[in-house]
């Protein structure tokens, strides 16, 4: 196991550029009389432009592993540190700022605000950021969702779109600000299979264009074998991180 | 437009239910508030004015004559009754019953000077001299008690504005004029031109015509005063070159006590305000404020718990929605603004329809019953006052029903919020 590893920290390992994510001995606890580890010390690094797939059976510490990458939780130790900063000694305003600049989240049911349109739903990261709408914004999400082959559905609320096209309106939310690193937490786990295909091409396409990291979390062993990496978490620890292995 | 603004507006508008019951809340408490206050305060002037439109604020008159003691008796022997008394042989005796003599009509000592220093007190609009004193007026078979008051026309009219209070002839009381009023005008059954005798109880009497007939709306007054010149009453009442009393109106009524307070101590007469002349007014007045306070509070505090609690539903509704604005860059404090906009708007926005609500009760209200002369019988007070003191309640009542649920919504962990909802 620690030769799988090995393998597959050693094809992204020597290029000498700073992970957009790195992971030293993490470990996450819950509980407060009963303690429950979740994350038993984690190292993880994702390089820029990787497009990693993270696997693992229910409970294994997935969607904690995200959280805590995604700056949404902090690790009850280890160290945590996102485009090379250490998160460690930011407080909740610099935390979410960091999130804000660095990371697009894509989750499961894609969780658009309903009360806003499309491209909206797209500017709602810039005007926070910003802390006001502005045309170059306006601008900036409705070319990213022409990208998504959105363009006939820019004005449309979420309501009035199918499943696939909401979590395209997601993604171009989560790409919109240009960030480093994308986390997706089965992102075509609510789709159907040409649904999923479609997401998976454009998150693909996107990885490509624009060299962002993507750590997706999946339980189809198709998504994951289109990936450039699997790293399978099981009871809190990596127990694989390698290559897929294409059927 | 700034994000927290864009995102407060937009929620406002998708929250169709919840707004709306807001809104209902907010108008609700802001128009029976407006409406309440209008009626009390519309009532309370009403009351004041009608009392006030008959009396002047503050009357100064000589302070009353003291008994004084006659016999200053020395304790003789063992006089059974002093030492009973407590007294030793040698001791002062005491006076054991004081017996207050009677009042008889005495002039305020100086009166011109006095007049003058009581102008120059701070918040006095108006002086007037008063010569006052009973009479009784007789016409054919009638005889009816009256209340003589001479009186300085020109200075009086700055008291009690009396050309505009004449139901017919005119305010003059030159020679031996008169101006009655009108329920005394009624049982002697006589018009302007007519004479009338006025009898003291001195029997000191004179003959006056009726000038004018004055309608004070009061039916003491109108039943009981005749006014005649200075000098006439002056005469009559055996008050040669001096006055009985100094009336005085002030620029702001509920000051009159305080101002006759300082009247008193600086002249050393005695000054009695319309507020001590009018306790139980005065005590009606408090206790119907202070049960509109009450009833005001317990809706602010209606108003301001059913925002709270709509909010807090609101806030639990878009859990997973906060999270999602979380997870993508939107701070704690910006969160925190979105729902204390919200508060805000909802209360400005209540307003503006309670005002609507508050004032169309009011002239409903108003219009309901009125007075022969066309006023209303309830009448209304709708200020810009109320209006301005009702729109920053509605804001703050706003705001701070607003800050629980926004601190909780501000407080929400994203990740367990967008997870579990």
């Amino acid at each position: 196991m620690a030769d799988l590893i090995t393998a597959g920290r050693a094809a992204t390992k020597s290029d000498g550029t700073q992970p957009v994510v790195l992971l030293e001995q993490v470990t996450r606890d819950f509980g407060e009389s009963v303690i429950t580890r979740v994350l038993k010390g984690i190292d993880f690094r994702l390089e820029t432009g990787e497009f990693t797939a993270l696997t693992g059976p229910s409970g294994s510490g997935k969607s904690t592993l995200l959280n805590l990458i995604g700056l949404l939780d902090r690790a009850t130790s280890g160290r945590v540190c996102l485009d090379g900063v250490d998160t460690a000694g930011l407080d909740d305003t610099a935390l979410t700022r960091l999130r804000g600049r660095s990371i697009g989240f894509v989750f499961q049911f894609h969780h658009l605000l309903p009360a806003f349109t499309a491209v909206e739903n797209v500017m709602l990261p810039g005007i926070a950021r910003d802390g006001r709408p502005s045309e170059a914004l306006r601008k900036q999400a409705e070319q990213m969702l022409v990208r998504m082959g959105m363009a006939d559905r820019l004005r449309f609320k979420p309501g009035q779109l199918s499943g696939g096209q909401q979590q395209r309106v997601a993604i171009a939310r989560a790409l919109c600000l240009g960030p480093k690193l994308i986390l997706a937490d089965e992102p075509t786990g609510n789709l159907d299979t040409a649904a999923s295909d479609q997401v998976f091409d454009l998150m693909r396409q996107i990885n490509r264009e624009e060299h962002a990291a993507f750590l997706v979390v999946t339980h189809d062993p198709s998504i994951a074998a289109r990936c450039d990496r699997v790293v399978e978490l099981v009871d809190g620890n990596i127990v694989s991180d390698r290559a897929p292995v294409r059927a | 437009m700034p994000f927290e603004w864009f995102v407060a507006l937009r929620y406002l508008r998708e929250g169709r239910i919840q707004t709306v019951l807001i809104l209902l809340g907010v108008s609700t408490g802001v128009g029976v508030i407006i409406f309440l206050s209008a009626l009390i305060t519309g009532l309370q002037s009403s009351l004041i004015e009608n009392t006030l439109g008959s009396q002047a604020h503050v009357v100064v008159r000589p302070p009353e004559e003291m008994p004084r003691l006659l016999h200053d008796g020395r304790v003789e022997g063992t006089d059974p009754a002093a030492v009973a008394r407590g007294l030793a042989p040698g001791e002062d005796a005491l006076a054991v019953r004081l017996e207050k003599p009677a009042q008889r009509l005495r002039s305020i000592n100086q009166w011109p000077q006095v007049m003058r220093d009581i102008e120059k007190v701070n918040g006095v609009t108006a002086v007037s001299p008063l010569v006052a004193g009973s009479a009784f007026v007789t016409r054919g078979e009638a005889t009816r008690s009256v209340a003589l008051r001479g009186i300085d026309p020109e200075r009086f009219t700055r008291i009690i504005d009396m050309p505009s209070r004449m139901a017919t002839g005119v305010f003059r009381v030159e020679g031996t004029e008169a101006v009655i009023g009108t329920g005394l005008a009624m049982d002697l059954g006589v018009r302007i031109g007519d004479r009338i005798r006025v009898l003291t109880a001195e029997g000191r009497t004179d003959v006056f015509t009726i000038a004018g007939i004055f309608d004070l709306q009061n039916k003491g007054v109108n039943d009981s005063w005749v006014l005649v010149s200075l000098k006439s009453a002056q005469n009559l009442l055996d008050l040669s070159g001096g006055i009985s009393a100094i009336e005085m109106r002030v620029e702001k009524i509920f000051a009159a006590e305080s101002i006759a307070q300082s009247v008193a101590r600086r002249t050393g007469l005695i000054a009695e305000s319309w507020m001590a002349l009018n306790g139980q007014l005065l005590v009606g007045l408090r206790s119907q404020s202070s049960s509109s306070t009450m009833i005001q509070a317990f809706v602010v505090v209606a108003v301001a718990l059913g925002i709270a609690s709509v909010l807090v539903v609101w806030v639990v509704q878009k859990n997973r929605e906060i999270g999602i604005l979380r997870a993508f860059g939107t701070t704690r404090r910006q969160i925190l603004r979105v729902f204390l906009i919200q508060g805000l708007l909802l209360g400005a926005a209540g307003w503006i329809v309670g005002v609507g609500i508050g004032t169309v009760l009011s002239l409903i209200f108003a219009s309901l019953a009125t007075n022969p002369d066309g006023s209303p019988t309830f009448p209304v007070n709708l200020s810009a006052q109320l209006f301005l003191g009702t729109f920053a309640m509605a804001l703050s009542v706003g705001l701070l029903s607003a800050t629980a649920p926004a601190r909780r919504a501000a407080a929400l962990d994203p990740a367990e919020a967008i997870h579990h909802g």
